[in-house]
């Protein structure tokens, strides 16, 4: 039977599994639009801006393993989901966006609203397609998943010419993929892994740094048995927050620029250094010549091109971390005797790290009296029970939840770290509550990222999704202002900034929002929040010259930290 | 160093584009690029050279292998291979110089593809040092205009 493009695309989305779309319609995509008034299996959510939509479809991919989906029209439609398509590949985040197109013929003409945003989304996906021929659509949409989910994952893009979504012919739906020049390989060479694991036995100080990687694998229950059955400290980074739990002997918190002093200093005194799923971020690595300088590095990625591109690894392993994982569990099985033994250098490691803890906490002046931004994390940590998913803006708002806000679970953890997206986090919250309905989901703001999309307030309400915003309103962007307060001799040159009443800014949209201007307003502001099945938005105002610390200045080595 | 990459792709319009966007997107440079269909329609081939250090001709060859539409990447340049240009070069030449170019023409094995009664056309084809070493010598005549293409290169059969 003859189906039309629409009525295609559809089915392709049905036989993919998805249940969720965020979109916003226009002229080329009408098609799409009046086909889904004929498609209950799937429900689609009118964002207020494209941005929204694609940051969206990644926080619901964060939060759930899947792939997320999106739909815009031609042109501005297409460019303003480019933030949120670029975000996601830097991430590695599975998902596909669908992009309307003018018709084939009038391609190259400089069309109403033509835009050629295969060419601009070239260098920001993992792979993109223009559809020629409505032939070739329902295999395109196969592959398109495919790409986005497999191997290191990524978003592809979708361009669907309006001629295409209007043709008509007998799909034939691929049962599966077959793409000659596309085999990510999954197994881990056992030879690699038995070689690492000789060097690890062999190590006195040990570190796991592990990253984004463990999470997209959904290895971290296979990392924790590595870490704890070889008592193996570990450390992540931004991306890998979730993948070990927080609360654990052997945590060690985030490394890099604003890691923790211990983690950073575990690193840099480390004699093996074990990176699983973690690309060695200028973030993470600081002054490249010193990164690990005693240590030998043994690096398992699922991308060539992780490995060896700003530090030559000693054994690299090309592979799933999950494959990795478990085949080093095994080997640990079949050749360490339980408990094991350790060696007294060992021992000695634990207990130099033990000190730096001691000597060096995540802290902060609680003594002050003001309202510390810190504190507020805290609150929100031990009001929640650790057990809300938290989404982040970007800026000192994103750090102070990176240490404070325990996250003990993978999949909980959603923070645009590669391409540091303000405006991120809220759209994100939305996406990950359309995932998880029966979650608490938080976005930890700053007053200049909420503002980027503050706009989605309205796609929260309309849709009953009970997100929550913390803003930590500093009156500043901030995290600019620290770099101007320690690098430009306090030149706070465009940084402080007036913001509306965020209350009040609440109440239009119909959502609730809160204040707290004194400490021990937070408690009882967070409570009401919790308690209140819409989304809210809560002002707390924050000390406005804090700043974030630990912190390693830019091109310093990781154990030159700043600590006050 | 100087290398020569030879890349397999599909035969699709963009895909050069992705070829091209990688290398000046992460600033890796090319030194010449040499593209066309093979024998099988739906493959192109690309011969590359490129120049840069170890660890960064290891990007290169993978980034390459990343792209979706890349069928197949070879280094060459530790191999035993076969490397050839062409060049296309109009030499003004009158009275005694006529003689002349055609010399060097014969030297060199070059073709003569046009004739007009003040130039001469030359096809040359060789190593891009024979190629420098016969647009030198033309050059003392009179070059009007040159153009070349990039290095082509193909890996020699093993010898049993
Ligand atoms: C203001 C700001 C400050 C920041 N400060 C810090 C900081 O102090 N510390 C910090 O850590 N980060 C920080 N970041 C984030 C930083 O920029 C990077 O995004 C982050 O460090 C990268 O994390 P990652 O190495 O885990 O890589 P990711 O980007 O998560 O990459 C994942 C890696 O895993 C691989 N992979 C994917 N799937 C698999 C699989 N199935 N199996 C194996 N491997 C796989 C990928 O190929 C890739 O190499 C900051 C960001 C911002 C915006
Ligand atoms: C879209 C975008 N523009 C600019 C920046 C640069 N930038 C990084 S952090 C920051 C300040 C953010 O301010 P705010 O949201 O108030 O967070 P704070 O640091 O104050 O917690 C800015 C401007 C960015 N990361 N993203
Ligand atoms: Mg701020």
């Amino acid at each position: 039977m003859k189906l039309t493009g629409s009525q295609i695309f559809l089915k392709c989305l049905e036989r993919e599994g998805v249940k969720h779309i965020f979109g916003f319609p226009g002229g080329v995509v009408l098609d799409i639009y009046d086909e889904l008034t004929r498609a209950p299996f799937i429900k689609h959510f009118l964002v207020r801006h494209e941005q929204g939509a694609a940051h969206a479809a990644d926080g619901y991919s964060r939060a759930s393993g899947k792939v997320g989906v999106c739909l815009v029209t031609s042109g501005p439609g297409a460019t303003n989901t480019v933030s949120g398509i670029a975000s996601a590949y830097m991430d590695s985040i599975p998902m596909v966006v669908f992009t309307g197109q003018v018709p084939t013929p009038l391609i190259g003409n400089d069309a109403f609203q033509e835009v050629d945003i295969v060419g601009i989304t070239r260098p920001c996906t993992k792979h993109n397609y223009l559809v020629k021929h409505v032939d070739d659509l329902a295999r395109i949409i196969h592959e398109a998943f495919h790409i986005a989910r497999t191997g290191r994952p990524g978003p592809v893009l979708v361009d669907l010419p309006k001629d295409v979504i209007q043709g008509q012919t007998v799909p034939k739906f691929p049962e599966r993929v077959r793409i000659k020049s596309y085999n990510p390989n999954y197994h881990a060479n056992p030879k690699q892994i038995k070689k690492a694991l000789d060097l690890i036995l062999k190590a006195h100080r040990p570190v796991i740094y592990a990253g984004g990687g463990v999470i997209l694998s959904k290895a971290s229950e296979e990392l924790t048995k590595f870490a704890q059955s070889l008592e193996i400290p570990v450390t992540t980074t931004l991306m890998g927050l979730g993948g070990f739990p927080a609360p654990h002997r052997l945590w060690l918190g985030m490394l890099g620029m604003h890691g923790t002093y211990f983690a950073n200093m575990s690193v840099h005194h480390a004699d093996v250094l074990i990176a699983i799923g973690s690309r060695f971020d200028d973030r993470v690595t600081g002054k490249i010549e010193e990164f690990a300088p005693h240590a030998k590095i043994i690096h398992i990625d699922i991308d060539p091109t992780s490995i060896s591109k700003n530090v030559v690894v000693d054994i690299p392993i090309v592979g799933d971390c999950q494959d990795a994982l478990s085949q080093l569990n095994e080997l640990v099985v079949a050749q360490v005797p339980t408990p094991r033994e350790l060696s007294p250098a060992h021992q000695a490691w634990l207990a130099e790290i033990d000190q730096w803890k001691r000597e060096h906490p995540l802290t902060y002046d609680r003594a002050s009296g003001d309202l510390k931004p810190q504190f507020v994390v805290e609150k929100l940590y031990e009001l929640t029970q650790g057990n809300a998913i938290i989404s982040t803006e970007v800026g000192q708002n994103q750090m102070w939840a990176a240490q404070f806000y325990h996250i003990n679970r993978p999949n909980r953890w959603l923070s645009s770290g590669g391409l540091g997206c303000m405006g991120y986090g809220f759209p994100a919250a939305i996406g990950a509550q359309v995932a998880c309905p029966d979650d608490l989901v938080i976005d930890i703001a700053g007053d200049g990222s909420i503002q980027m999309n503050i706009q989605e307030l309205a796609t929260a309400v309309e849709y009953d999704l009970p997100v929550k915003v913390a803003i930590l309103n500093n009156s500043f962007l901030g995290m600019v202002r620290q770099w101007q307060q320690l690098f430009y001799d306090r030149r706070y040159s465009q940084t402080p900034m007036w913001s509306p009443d965020f209350v009040k800014l609440a109440e239009a949209y119909g959502a609730l929002g809160l204040r707290a201007e004194k400490p021990e307003e937070v408690e009882p502001v967070i409570r009401e929040a919790i308690n209140t099945r819409k989304p809210v938005l809560m002002d707390f105002r924050v000390a406005p010259e804090e700043c974030v610390m630990p912190m390693v200045p830019a091109g310093a080595p990781m154990h030159k930290m700043l600590l006050t | 160093m100087r290398h020569v990459i030879s890349v397999s792709v599909d035969n699709e319009p963009g895909v050069l584009s992705r070829v091209t966007g990688l290398f000046s997107g992460r600033g890796f440079n090319i030194e010449s690029l040499c593209v066309a269909a093979t024998m099988n329609q739906e493959v192109s081939h690309i011969t590359l050279v490129t120049a840069g250090n170890e660890m960064i001709i290891e990007q290169i060859i993978k980034q390459l292998r990343k792209l979706i539409n890349v069928i197949k990447v070879v280094d060459l340049t530790p191999t035993d291979h076969v490397e050839r240009e062409m060049a296309l070069v109009k030499v003004k030449a009158e009275d005694r110089q006529r003689a002349e170019v055609l010399r060097i023409a014969d030297i060199f094995r070059c073709r003569v593809v046009d004739v007009s009664p003040n130039t001469y056309t030359l096809e040359i084809t060789g190593t891009s040092e024979k190629l420098n070493a016969v647009l030198g010598l033309l050059k003392t005549i009179g070059i009007q205009e040159v153009v070349r293409t990039g290095s082509l290169a193909m890996q020699r059969t093993k010898k049993e």
